[in-house]
């Protein structure tokens, strides 16, 4: 699979912008994915033709970070918090219920490309243990009752938003 | 250079204040053992840690391969705690390898086996789930195989520092780690130049070449006319595998132990070098007069020639057309050498010695088939591999007395091929042969030919030959040419004739030469790192010069396979047999 045209156009711009850098991977790593949602092999192929770093390097950096995804991810990021604080507090029984419910274990995305759950390592919100941070919103002291209200209100913002978008 | 005054469990040196802990114990006479120290720790990862020693007021075991020496340093190697975290690391390694020892061709030469021992490792120590490995042996040149891996970072290092390339890299995190090219795909899916440089640093058995000794044993069983034929610089390497000093020539014990394997004929490469001087010199010199593609660049080395497909796939037509040496030998054996004592072809099976690894992937290719499509080599066996062979059959290698190369219409060789296998020797051999054809007559000054000698990366020189000015360059390893390379793309380059070697060094550095580390070699200078190349290469130019005929062109039996066979340098069937083509594979991933 190709990139498309106007992806290229982009990843050429992201590169650019931090050519000049000393370090300047993380960086463009972190703007295509927050731009395109992820990070696929031919995304890769044209920073390391932009940059000179390998492949092999960039890849070693995409998989090394969780925060970097080769595939694409869901409308909706649900991160669950396995921190300490978090996992003494039962975060493992909340994402372990996430995975009943949606079908996926982490780091996978549901078919209709909805849901993504992720296994997260502090988020720094300890004092809210057990955290959720789906997409910018994080939910506090959450316990396995609230799981299916939290992807409930996932799909009622999904329905409003198309409503609205209609 | 500044000393500094440090003790070492409780006795007192005097060091330079360059060193890192581990290299200033070194100097003192003390080995501690790692396994991903690297380049005088200027590439150490200190990611073994198998390194551990105890520096008094610092915090915590210190990783010695990286940490600097400074004035009243008091180390501990001996401490009980040391040694006791030392052992806890090699047992943490072991615990997440395969440990198939004893099949393991890795095995006299493994470091992490030596470590283990030295640090006292107890068995099963830490018992639990492995990380997934990958096994690949897609290439015909090189196998990596990660449940053997120690994730020391050497191999990464190597190929990014000498090739330039960095092929490979450190794949996922944590305890999923491995080591591979990207995406985890084989080497023979990605632009790998199959050089084995990788395989030469290598703590283990996770990164080898590829075996062949089964297929020569196949083709003994089927009862094949089996020749072989020997790189130059196998003879000055072999010997190390047998104990002996680096930079022993072992030319005569070399051929007695082929011939007792049952070869049927005993070969020398240098016949066929003596060949590819005749065609290279020849070919220089018409692009020269018909206004060719200049710079020519030589293409003996595969490592180099698969640099070149693929990522400089635009400037193909700069390289010789010349099949490397040892294909033209076969090419020659399985045509002239056939047809001159009536044996078919086909029963022919040709086995090249040879320090490289990418000679077994050349081996392949479809360029490379000559008589009626037949590969001109059959099998590639390293110099390793030839060790293996040889105590396999028994044979008291030390012990053996010397004997000559098979002398019938092909055994002869001049000093000019010899120096084929260190880097600048190609280029020394064609100036001897292309001055006498442009002058009628012979110049001593090029029996040593410094400026082209010696283990630069990139060596400059000029000639005058006749009228003409000859600037030519000689470069080896992939990274000291890229500069060499972007010249020639940007239409600036000033040579005529360029020599291109992947490895650095040259031959007789292949990867597929003996290992050399210094931690394995008790009986060796503690600078053997730095001094194996010179004096291995020391051991060829001696053999060129023990040569009483020492340029190609007086080859007499290379004269009388032109004249009974090939009729000239550059005619049609030499072109048949001994030119090939290139491949922009430009699209391999990088």
């Amino acid at each position: 699979m190709a990139l498309q045209e106007h992806a290229i156009k982009e990843i050429k711009e992201i590169v650019d912008q931090y050519k000049n850098e000393p370090t300047p991977l993380m960086m463009i790593l972190s703007a295509v994915q927050t731009k395109f949602g992820y990070i696929p092999m031919e995304a890769q192929e044209l920073i390391s033709e932009e940059t000179g770093l390998s492949v092999a390097e960039i890849y070693g950096v995409v998989t090394f970070y969780s925060f970097f995804s080769l595939k694409p991810k869901g409308k909706y990021i649900i991160g669950v918090c396995l921190g300490t604080a978090c996992y003494v507090k039962n975060s493992q029984q909340v994402i372990d219920k996430f995975q009943t419910l949606l079908g996926i274990k982490p780091g996978e995305t549901t078919p209709d490309g909805m849901f993504t759950i992720d296994a997260l390592r502090c988020i720094g919100a300890c004092a809210l243990a057990p955290a959720v941070r789906v997409n910018d919103k994080v939910y506090p002291q959450v316990r396995v009752e609230d799981v299916e209200k939290i992807i409930d209100d996932c799909e009622r913002m999904e329905a409003a938003k198309n409503e609205k978008g209609n | 250079m500044a000393l500094v005054n440090i003790k070492i469990d409780g006795i007192e040196y005097k060091v330079d204040s360059s060193l890192t802990v581990l290299e200033a114990a070194k100097q003192c006479g003390y080995n501690i053992p790692s396994l991903c120290s690297f380049n005088h720790g200027k590439c150490s990862k200190a990611s073994c840690r198998v390194c551990l020693v105890e520096v008094k007021g610092a915090r915590g075991l210190v990783a010695s391969c990286v940490y600097p020496v400074n004035d009243g340093m008091e180390i501990s190697i001996n401490s009980q705690k040391a040694t006791e975290a030392r052992r806890v690391s090699v047992e943490l390694l072991l615990s997440n390898h395969n440990q198939d020892c004893q099949s393991c061709r890795k095995n006299q030469n493994c470091e992490l086996l030596r470590v283990a021992q030295l640090v006292g490792a107890r068995e099963g120590m830490f018992k639990g789930e492995k990380t997934p490995t990958t096994y690949d042996d897609l290439s015909p040149s090189l196998i990596r195989d990660t449940s053997k891996c120690v994730l020391c970072g050497r191999c990464i290092e190597q190929c990014k520092s000498v090739q330039g390339i960095g092929i490979l890299g450190f794949e996922n995190r944590g305890f999923k780690t491995i080591v591979g090219p990207a995406y985890n795909k084989s080497f023979n899916n990605v632009a790998c130049l199959q050089c084995g440089q990788c395989v030469t640093v290598c703590p283990t058995g996770a990164l080898m070449e590829k075996g062949e000794i089964d297929k020569v044993d196949s083709a003994f069983k089927a009862g094949k006319f089996v020749v072989v034929q020997t790189a130059p610089a196998v003879r000055a390497a072999l010997g190390e595998e047998f104990g002996m000093p680096i930079g022993t020539p072992v030319t005569g014990k070399m051929v007695t132990a082929l011939k007792r394997l049952g070869f049927a004929r005993v070969y020398d490469t240098n016949f066929a070098a003596d060949l590819t001087i005749m065609e290279e010199a020849n070919e220089l010199l018409e692009r020269i007069n018909n206004g060719g593609k200049l710079p020519m660049i030589t293409s003996c080395s595969p490592g180099w020639v698969n640099y070149a497909e693929q990522y400089y796939g635009d400037i193909l037509g700069h390289l010789s057309t010349c099949k490397s040496p040892h294909e033209m030998e076969g090419a020659v054996i399985k045509s002239y050498f056939a047809e001159k004592n009536g044996i078919k072809p086909e029963d022919i099976f040709v086995v090249s010695i040879m320090p490289c690894t990418a000679k077994k992937f050349e081996k392949e290719r479809p360029e490379c088939r000559g008589v009626n499509n037949l590969p001109d080599v059959d099998a590639v066996l390293t110099t390793r591999e030839l060790a293996t062979y040889i105590r396999r059959a028994g044979i008291e290698f030390n012990r053996l007395p010397n004997s000559e190369f098979d002398q019938d219409i092909m055994g002869e060789y001049t000093g000019a091929g010899v120096i084929f296998g260190a880097t600048g020797g190609v280029m020394e051999a064609a100036l001897r042969t292309a001055y006498f054809w442009l002058t009628g007559e012979n110049a001593d000054s090029l029996l040593k030919c410094e400026p082209v000698r010696g283990l630069e990366g990139v060596k400059e020189a000029s000639f005058k030959i006749k009228d003409m000015d000859v600037k030519v360059a000689v470069v080896s390893s992939m990274k000291a040419a890229k500069p060499i390379l972007d010249d020639i793309r940007a239409g600036k380059s000033p040579y005529a004739f360029i020599e291109i070697m992947g490895c650095p060094g040259g031959c007789i550095n292949g990867g597929g030469q003996p290992y050399v580390r210094s931690c394995m070699l008790p009986n060796e200078d503690i600078d053997i790192e730095d001094t194996y190349r010179a004096k291995r290469a020391a051991a060829l130019y001696s053999e060129d010069e023990r040569q009483t005929v020492r340029r190609s062109h007086e080859n007499t039996q290379v004269q009388a396979l032109y004249k009974e066979y090939l009729k000239k340098p550059g005619s049609h069937k030499a072109h048949e047999l001994l030119h090939t083509s290139y491949n922009d594979r430009g699209h391999k991933l990088k």
